[in-house]
């Protein structure tokens, strides 16, 4: 960021504090919020699905009707015909509470991001693929190299490679408007105002669907970003997300992060 | 350097500022227009007022969908409910002819009705949804009286804020603000479908607030309070739902 322009000063008299950072203030403060919000979000968004763990499809659903799948689970409602003996016991007020809380602060916590990433280039350059790699041929390749394990260059410790660029721009700009926007569409006052939000989607029940595979996408996504973490060194990335300095145990702790592709 | 964090603590300073006296203005904003639900405290305050507020100043006028008569639910649900208690099965065994909705508060005429009384009123009917915060949902055409159409008889004060409405059950009791309650789609509603409202679905005589969850449309309605505070009726919260933990304001 802005700090960069110390990076013309000699080496030495740099303080550590204005070497650049593998990821910028704003970026690692968004990210812990997300990831805390997120969190929240599921577990109140599954206790909120076992009060009733049936899916439609179309605008209406309910027990009398035909379900295009039904979770395996037992309910927290005694309404719902599961098949088990038993109800589970009711979670929905405060996850409900919990839920919309979260979400509030995810929205604006992602439009702070988005706000900045636009501003200052970030999506430019540390997301959008690099002109070379805007290719079906680079997408297979760069595929191809994940599935036969190839260790990552150390250049990957300072910048994304075309996969990571590709999956976090799908995560960034189709998971989560997708997911804040088939939750709109399960709002009967929201929709009141602006009725196309749910129609588009064919209807209310077809939203709650939605919300529920894309959540599955999201949870995936988290799934594979916390593995991959621990792939690529748990300490080094965690440290590079919370202090903002990517680990240079090897080698002095100034210079070698300069040289980022 | 010590310039540029000089330059960076006024800024800082003055971006804190503007926060903080933006927020300031836009409490006292909130406050002024009814932007505050009654649950606004506790943990969950912030993203409950940020909902209600945002919804008020977006939906104010705003009509529930409305669907084509071939999109009816056939059967409507009749959700789970607890038992009936002795007062309501007294009242059905004689058919509930001695069925009464009294309207009390800040109104100039307080009054009570029979259910003819309220029939007799401009009959309206909307085929509207019915979501429940469980995620299952149905489609019915409700018949009544808009509530706005009573609110109007009786005559409310102008300081009115509220409408508290109460079932027979007294546990169970819910208010709405004044925009919903005189939205032209509030009902009380007495007719379902064609026929009369079925005791399974709040019959003899339901709110119905299509703009927010099921919850809110609160079954075998006999008072109405009109008020401009709700620190009077339970714990203050403006109804019986956030006691059990769920959000007064259910448009989400």
């Amino acid at each position: 960021m802005g700090d960069s322009a110390f990076v013309t000063s000699s080496v030495s008299a740099v303080p550590a504090t204005t070497v650049t950072l593998r990821h910028s203030g704003l970026v690692r403060v968004t990210h812990w919020i997300t990831a805390l919000c997120f969190l929240a979000l599921l577990v109140s968004g599954f206790e909120i699905v076992v009060s009733h763990p049936r899916f439609y499809w179309g605008e209406t659903g309910n027990v009398l009707t035909q379900p295009l799948f039904k979770l395996p689970i037992p309910a927290s409602r005694s309404l719902v015909p599961t098949g088990y003996g038993y109800v589970l016991p009711d979670q929905n007020g405060w996850s409900r509470y919990l839920h919309f809380q979260a979400a509030w602060i995810v929205v604006l916590t992602g439009l702070l991001y988005a706000i900045f990433g636009l501003l200052t280039g970030h999506f430019r350059k540390n997301l959008a693929p690099a002109k070379d790699d805007r290719s079906l041929e680079a997408v297979s390749v760069a595929i191809a190299k994940h599935l036969r394990f190839e260790r990552p260059s150390r250049a990957e410790a300072w910048s994304y490679n075309l996969l990571q660029r590709i999956t976090y721009l799908m995560v960034i700009f189709v998971l989560f408007p997708l997911v804040i926007w088939t939750g709109l569409a399960m709002s009967p006052a929201f929709v009141s105002a602006v009725p196309a939000t749910v129609t588009i989607l064919g209807g209310q029940q077809s939203a709650r669907t939605i919300h529920f595979f894309v959540s599955l996408a999201l949870l995936l996504f988290l799934l594979v970003h916390v593995v991959m973490i621990c792939v690529a060194g748990f300490g080094s990335r965690m440290r590079a997300m919370i202090t903002g300095h990517a680990g240079t145990h090897a080698g002095t702790h100034a210079g070698t992060p300069m040289e980022g592709p | 350097m010590s310039n540029l964090s000089r330059r960076k603590l006024i800024a800082t300073g003055l971006a804190a500022t503007a926060g903080v006296s933006g927020l300031g203005a836009a409490a006292s904003f909130a406050q002024k227009h009814g932007l505050i639900p009654p649950d606004d405290r506790g943990l969950y305050g912030l993203g409950e007022t940020l909902t209600y507020a945002s919804h008020r100043l977006l939906t104010k006028h705003s009509l529930a969908r409305e669907f084509p008569r071939s999109m009816i639910s056939n059967p409507p649900l009749a959700n789970e409910m607890p038992p009936l208690k002795d007062a309501f099965k007294r009242l059905q065994a004689g058919g509930f002819a001695d069925w009464r909705l009294s309207v009390e508060g800040m109104v100039a005429r307080p009054a009570s009705f029979s259910l003819p009384e309220l029939k007799s009123y401009p009959s309206r009917s909307q085929i509207t949804q019915l979501a429940c915060e469980e995620g299952w949902s149905y489609i019915a055409e409700w018949i009544g009286v808009p509530l706005s159409h009573v609110l109007e008889t009786v005559g409310i004060h102008p300081q009115a804020r509220y409408v508290v409405y109460s079932s027979i059950d007294s546990d169970w009791w819910d208010s709405i603000d004044m925009a919903d309650a005189l939205h032209p789609q509030t009902f009380l509603a007495y007719g379902l479908n064609g026929g009369e409202l079925p005791v399974g679905n709040g019959g003899p005589l339901r709110m119905r607030v299509p703009r927010q969850l099921g919850y809110k449309s609160v079954k075998f309605i006999t008072r109405l309070t009109v008020t401009d505070n709700l620190k009077g009726f339970g714990k203050g919260l403006g109804s019986a739902a956030p006691e059990g933990g769920y959000a007064w304001y259910a448009g989400i």
